[in-house]
């Protein structure tokens, strides 16, 4: 019951605020209400008890994202400027598009029958997602692990490069 | 049931029961929440106002001066007065502001540091959230805070505000990195994140002392992190006030400048918190290896009152700091994280790995 309560007033707050992320024209509120419904998709790993993957959430979303989206708003926007309006015709085309996007959506969803699954249980500790992460056995994420590092390395090198000064 | 000081599990198992004999699952649970609501609400009202006055007292000593000393015995009660007055002042709202955007910042960094005291161990049992990840959810949760200071900057449609706020950010996200990184170090030799666990895991001995060298280099790379993670000086040049009047804070009046007043003063006391828990072994006693009688004397003093003596000792650091060093320029900030503590860190935790691997901790 507890958890249903909880369930609803999430999932309210992220339909609530994504409908406001893409309905308001002010582009500064816009990236805020994309905050909270960050941190409702959060709050809905707590409450499924997978508190390493709210953490993640929190960081890479709500700490770095969001704040990289609000530092490019800072530095290139004014407070006075306003998205704006569309036209009819654009207006008219981008509802077809939406009702058609959410028919093939609610289609799907309704024709899946979503089975319990009946294998047991992952622990979702800190300690079992470490081993995880680093074995190379069965189930092991070793190899993409190390992968994203090293594709993470080389964009971190490319943008040292890209920012760099040139030498004179 | 018998209550101790020195383990508050069986006062909250006691307040658990006799909540949940008169009352439905659903109801036990939302009375807790109020009950921890509060007890933090509380305790961030009083050690916020309190940290305030140990700030002006410890300010006026460096300088051979009295500091407050008129309101109350050696002027105790000047910041709650100070505080009834800030509650008393008109709420100004710049014409141009983004109103929504202006009102909504200093709650989300206050909102911020409630949530990080949540998870700090106070004492045995004195822990409102014991998470399997807890300092992986102290760094996560302090990185959404800045998002705060970033709207009050630029809702509030001033220049100054603006710019301490660009500077602020730049700042916090640099220093983060630190702060996660020296972290890492003592987690990799506690083997674990949940915050009681590293606590537990320095009954042999602080991390401090056990991790020798490498954790010695963490915990003074921690502590300068933290001061700039905290905006405070001498990496205070977000609100330095001879250039930005009050830098993101500028347009805020009564107690929505004293959100920001008062998260700044909390925000210190996570950090030392922090420090405390992960360097400085926590709430667990001050021990020497054989000293059998001064070890036992050293356990009648209650965990409580070890864990503030260390966190007072760190912010006592920090405000030495605040009052001793002359302000950073922000390139000379950016430059000692990027080109100094970063690589200082990185090498750290290779040294502190190699360490726990050949087994050289005590």
């Amino acid at each position: 019951m507890n958890n249903m309560v909880m369930f609803i007033i999430l999932s309210g707050l992220i339909l609530v605020f994504s409908l406001m992320t893409v309905l308001t024209r002010r582009i500064l509120r816009s990236a805020v209400f994309l905050l909270f419904v960050l941190l409702a998709t959060a709050g809905l790993y707590f409450m499924l008890d997978y508190m390493f993957l709210a953490a993640v959430q929190l960081t890479v979303y709500a700490g770095g994202i969001v704040v990289l989206i609000i530092f490019s708003i800072l530095l290139t926007s004014h407070i006075s400027e306003r998205a704006a309006m569309a036209g009819r015709w654009r207006m008219i085309a981008s509802a077809l598009v939406v009702i058609l996007g959410a028919g093939v959506t609610l289609y799907t969803i309704y024709s899946y029958a979503f089975k319990p699954s009946a294998e047991t249980a992952v622990p979702s500790t800190m300690k079992s997602i470490g081993n995880q992460l680093i074995n190379y056995g069965d189930n092991g994420y070793a190899l993409p692990f190390e992968v994203i590092s090293v594709l993470l390395l080389a964009v971190m090198i490319g943008a040292i490069i890209v920012a760099k000064k040139e030498v004179k | 049931m018998a209550f101790s000081i020195y383990d508050f599990s069986s006062f909250t198992q006691s307040i658990h029961e006799g909540l949940s004999n008169r009352l439905s699952p659903a109801g036990t649970l939302a009375v807790e929440w109020v009950i921890v609501g509060i007890v933090i609400l509380l305790f961030v009202a009083v050690f916020g106002l309190f940290l305030v006055y140990a700030e002006r007292k410890v300010c006026a000593f460096f300088q051979q001066r009295l500091g407050p000393m008129r309101v109350g015995p050696w002027g105790l009660v000047q910041t709650i007065a100070d505080f009834i007055k800030l509650l008393m002042k008109e709420l100004i709202q710049p014409a141009r502001a983004d109103k929504f955007l202006y009102n909504l910042a200093p709650f989300i960094v206050i909102i911020v540091t409630f949530l990080a005291i949540s998870v700090i161990p106070f004492a045995k049992g004195l822990q409102a959230f014991d998470f399997d990840i807890g300092v992986f959810f102290v760094t996560s949760i302090t990185a959404v805070g800045v998002i705060g200071i970033l709207l009050a900057g630029w809702s509030s449609n001033n220049k100054y505000s603006l710019i301490g706020a660009m500077r602020s950010g730049a700042q916090i996200i640099s220093y983060e990195l630190s702060v996660g990184l020296s972290l890492i170090t003592i987690v990799i030799l506690a083997g674990t994140l949940q915050l009681s666990g590293i606590v537990e895991a320095q009954r042999a001995g602080w991390f401090i002392y056990r991790g020798h060298i490498p954790a010695i280099i963490a915990f003074f790379v921690f502590v300068i992190a933290g001061t700039a993670e905290t905006n405070r000086g001498p990496f205070d040049l977000a609100e330095a006030e001879s250039e930005l009047t009050a830098g993101f804070h500028t347009e805020y009046s009564g107690i929505k400048f004293a959100f920001f007043f008062l998260a700044e003063y909390v925000n210190l006391f996570i950090v030392s918190a922090m420090a405390t828990t992960v360097f400085l072994g926590g709430w667990m006693p001050l021990h020497f290896g054989n000293l059998e009688e001064f070890n036992h004397v050293m356990d009648l003093i209650p965990p409580v009152f070890w864990f503030f003596i260390k966190v007072f000792f760190v912010i006592f650091l920090i405000m030495w700091f605040k009052w001793t060093f002359p302000r950073l320029r922000i390139d000379q900030i950016l430059t000692l994280e990027w080109k100094f503590l970063l690589p200082i860190n990185l090498f750290n935790i290779i040294l502190m790995t190699v360490i726990v691997l050949m087994g050289w901790h005590f």
